[in-house]
């Protein structure tokens, strides 16, 4: 199922599918937030905002929830 | 044999040890200071490889790629991209970490596209075991075009490997790894046959950075190769892609990772210390933890520090030959100092905790929990570690701002953090609360003292947190605002890498400040001391010719109290309080509280001094009789001068006026401009009179 990281929950994991480029800065994208790598999201801090993700296997960032939303994943069934 | 010296640059991301390498191969052969014109942090150290090459080590700033997107970035894509720089490296050595390697190794095949000598470091190697982490060498060094040093710093291995492949610098491979050209061989053909002189990278990097380097040659790559900005994002986003590409073939096959074997901590770690509710509260167990130690532990060593250096003044007052020189050095420089050094306990406390929490990876914790919360001001999360370190003092505060990417947030910061409650409001409310609250307990327990400091403690934050969201709501800075915390592993400090850390920020807290302090308390004593006309030189005959008239007989101490308190009266400070009374009356002032409030514009804590001096109380009385005479005091119609109007009027005059000219210094070092600081200042004292004004009004 498509949806964007910001609508994920704790223990989630997808796979970027695209992300916009005109909204993300690159500083993410070198971090790993690319498109086809894994997505896990490890915690949610209180009011949704921001959210704690390992990306690309490794990669443990916290991010906040309106640049979680220009983040495609297709999400893994369990 | 002449004596070869090289100079080594360490590249890393954030949180890969990269500093503790830095020790490990300098000690304390260390300098710190600033890059010329900005306040980044420039650390160099010295290490000698060998019996005839000594290098410079320079230590730069975390950076995660060569694409730059802060002041600390900048520092480091500058100084790669300038051959004429006179600290541009012989050889880069890149750190990364064994746990992130993926990810750090992004840095490495850029650093490499810079075609100079490339070292790679594989730190906290002693992890691989626990972490079910082995690798091919021999494949990722013929990959990566490379020599490898497995280096840990907490076992302590590789660095003697890491000086010998540093000595053999030249035989390094200066090969980029991969060509990133071919993600549009178009357009880098027509670049390469414009400028068949430059490195491609190089021009690349020129055409996509915003920053300020090389502008000419920038100029004139920009009017024949400009994109849109959109068609330039899509191709760095193509050159990341095939980096990472390259990236995950080589450890596809150089890296096996046994999962089976990994014991998982930092999950386990994290549910608890990120948790909703538990979170919270451990968070708030650590900063009580810290102000028990700020405001209690270093009270003992602070007392001690202060006694030394009352005695220090006295003893050179009575063994130097009396005179102006010595008059200086006891009333001026000595007590100047102290007021510097006493400060010392609280400051290595407080960057023992942060450079604790920085160095365990618990900070971003912190950061993740508190962003939410601290956005609604116009905040950041990272404006956490400001406004905790602000209860020490706002000066090494207000640097710690410095790693908030969103420059609005980063500025708000810094003009609110100077309200929060710092250590040198501490013996101002301490001496006011003390003659205005009555001593008494509420329902037994809850002393009504108590309970006024953590009022005034509560205000200032309050005021914080308000002024921070009304700047939100007024400035107009168009800033694109972004969040990005990389959440390192949990690691246990390294006990050196602290001690080293706490040093150098005392230090630098010392010198930096303390240069200032000490100008100013020359200043003070000089118009202390001194007096424009003959009622000042004559103090002495003019008070004992007085004292007589009225056949009074009074002993000597107390002769020699009335004669500095009238010197005062008629120096040049005591001219300037009689001369601004009529601007501090309406708060509830007279003369001498307001020339307390001028001299400790300086610092907020010389108040106390200069009232002390003021009601002439020789060295040798204790604290109360201050306090008694300052009680008794009155003005010429009998009123009390501190009452409880007056006294509520300075204590909030304190918590809110800007009465610190170091803060100001560092605010406009910070922002690089004179507007902020007087802008500050204008607010934080205009408010502050106001308030002053309107409850001394009302409870006159």
């Amino acid at each position: 199922m498509r949806t964007t990281v910001d609508l994920l929950k704790i223990g989630d994991k997808a796979t970027i599918i695209n992300v916009d480029l005109d909204k993300i800065p690159l500083k993410l994208l070198e971090m790993g937030c690319l498109p086809n790598n894994e997505l896990e999201i490890i915690q949610i801090a209180p009011f949704g905002d921001p959210i704690y993700i390992n990306v690309n296997n490794g990669s443990h960032l916290a991010i906040r929830k309106e640049t979680a939303h220009e983040i495609e994943v297709e999400i893994h069934e369990k | 044999m002449s004596i070869q010296n090289i100079t080594v640059a360490l590249i890393g991301n954030p949180n890969t040890g990269k500093t503790s390498v830095f020790n490990q191969l300098t000690g304390l052969k260390q300098q710190v200071g600033n890059y010329p014109g900005i306040t980044v942090e420039k650390k160099l150290g010295f290490c000698k490889l060998s019996q005839n090459i000594k290098a410079n080590i320079l230590d730069l700033p975390g950076t995660y790629s060569l694409n730059a997107s802060s002041i600390d970035e900048n520092v480091v894509i500058e100084l790669m991209l300038n051959k004429k720089d006179k600290l541009f490296p012989d050889v880069a050595v890149v750190i990364t970490d064994i746990e992130n390697l993926k990810r750090n190794l992004l840095l490495f095949t850029q650093i490499k596209d810079l075609e100079i000598p490339t070292i790679l470091v594989i730190n906290m190697a002693d992890r691989m075991k626990p972490k079910g982490i082995s690798i091919d060498i021999p494949y990722l060094e013929e990959q990566l075009k490379t020599k490898i040093v497995l280096v840990s710093t907490r076992k302590g291995f590789g660095i003697d490997e890491l000086k010998k492949q540093i000595v053999d610098y030249k035989n390094l491979s200066t090969e980029p790894c991969l060509n990133a050209s071919s993600i549009d061989e178009d357009y880098f053909n027509k670049l390469r046959k414009a400028f068949p002189n430059q490195l491609l990278y190089k021009l690349w990097l020129v055409i996509t950075q915003d920053v300020n380097f090389l502008n000419l040659e920038r100029n004139e790559i920009r009017s024949s190769f400009t994109k849109s900005h959109s068609d330039l994002k899509r191709l760095q986003q193509k050159e990341t892609i095939k980096r990472y590409q390259f990236i995950n073939d080589t450890l596809k096959i150089g890296q096996t990772i046994d999962t089976a074997n990994a014991t998982d901590l930092r999950s386990k770690l994290d549910k608890i210390l990120t948790h909703k509710i538990f979170g919270y509260i451990i968070f708030f167990g650590i900063l009580l933890l810290i102000f028990q130690s700020i405001f209690d532990w270093s009270s003992v060593p602070m007392e001690f520090i202060d006694t030394t250096f009352a005695n220090l003044a006295n003893y050179t007052k009575t063994h130097l030959p009396a005179g102006e020189f010595t008059n200086l050095i006891s009333e001026g420089i000595i007590p100047g100092i102290g007021g510097i050094v006493i400060f010392i306990p609280q400051i290595a406390f407080l960057f023992l905790f942060i450079s604790v929490l920085e160095e365990s990876g618990y900070m971003s914790r912190v950061v993740f929990l508190m962003d939410k919360i601290m956005r609604r001001y116009g905040l950041s999360g990272k404006s956490v570690v400001p406004l905790i370190s602000g209860t020490a003092c706002a000066i090494p505060a207000i640097m710690s701002a410095r790693n908030i990417e969103n420059w609005k947030e980063r500025l708000i910061t810094i003009l609110v953090t100077p309200f929060i409650t710092c250590s040198a409001r501490l013996p101002v409310y301490a001496i006011i609360i003390a003659l205005i609250i009555p001593n008494k307990r509420l329902f037994g327990f809850f002393s009504l003292q108590g309970a006024t400091l953590m009022i005034l403690y509560l205000l200032g934050f309050g005021m914080a947190l308000f002024s921070a969201y009304a700047l939100n709501k007024i400035l107009k800075l168009k800033t694109k605002s972004y969040f990005v915390v990389e959440m390192p592993n949990y690691k246990l400090p390294l006990l050196k890498n602290v001690a080293i850390n706490v040093i150098e920020k005392t230090k630098s807290f010392v010198f930096g400040a303390g240069k200032i302090i000490l100008a100013i308390s020359i200043i003070l004593w000089f118009l202390g001391s001194h007096g424009p006309d003959t009622s000042f030189k004559n103090a002495e005959k003019i008070v004992t010719s007085e004292l007589q008239k009225n056949n009074e007989t009074v002993s000597q101490t107390i002769l020699n109290n009335h004669i500095s308190s009238y010197k005062l009266e008629h120096s040049y400070i005591g001219i300037i309080g009689k001369s601004i009374e009529p601007v501090i009356k309406p708060l509830g002032y007279d003369w001498k509280i307001g020339i307390a409030v001028v001299t400790s514009f300086a610092a907020r804590e010389v108040f106390v001094g200069t009232l002390a001096t003021i009601y002439s109380v020789g060295n040798n009385n204790d604290d109360s009789t201050i306090k008694n005479k300052m009680q008794a005091d009155v003005h010429p119609d009998g009123t009390k001068i501190f009452n409880f109007a007056s006294g509520v009027s300075l204590l909030l005059f304190y918590a809110f006026a800007m009465q610190c000219a170091s803060t100001l210094a560092v605010t406009k070092r910070e922002t690089n401009t004179w507007k902020w600081p007087i802008i500050q200042l204008l607010f934080m004292s205009g408010f502050a009179y106001i308030v002053a004004l309107i409850a001394f009004q009302i409870l006159k």
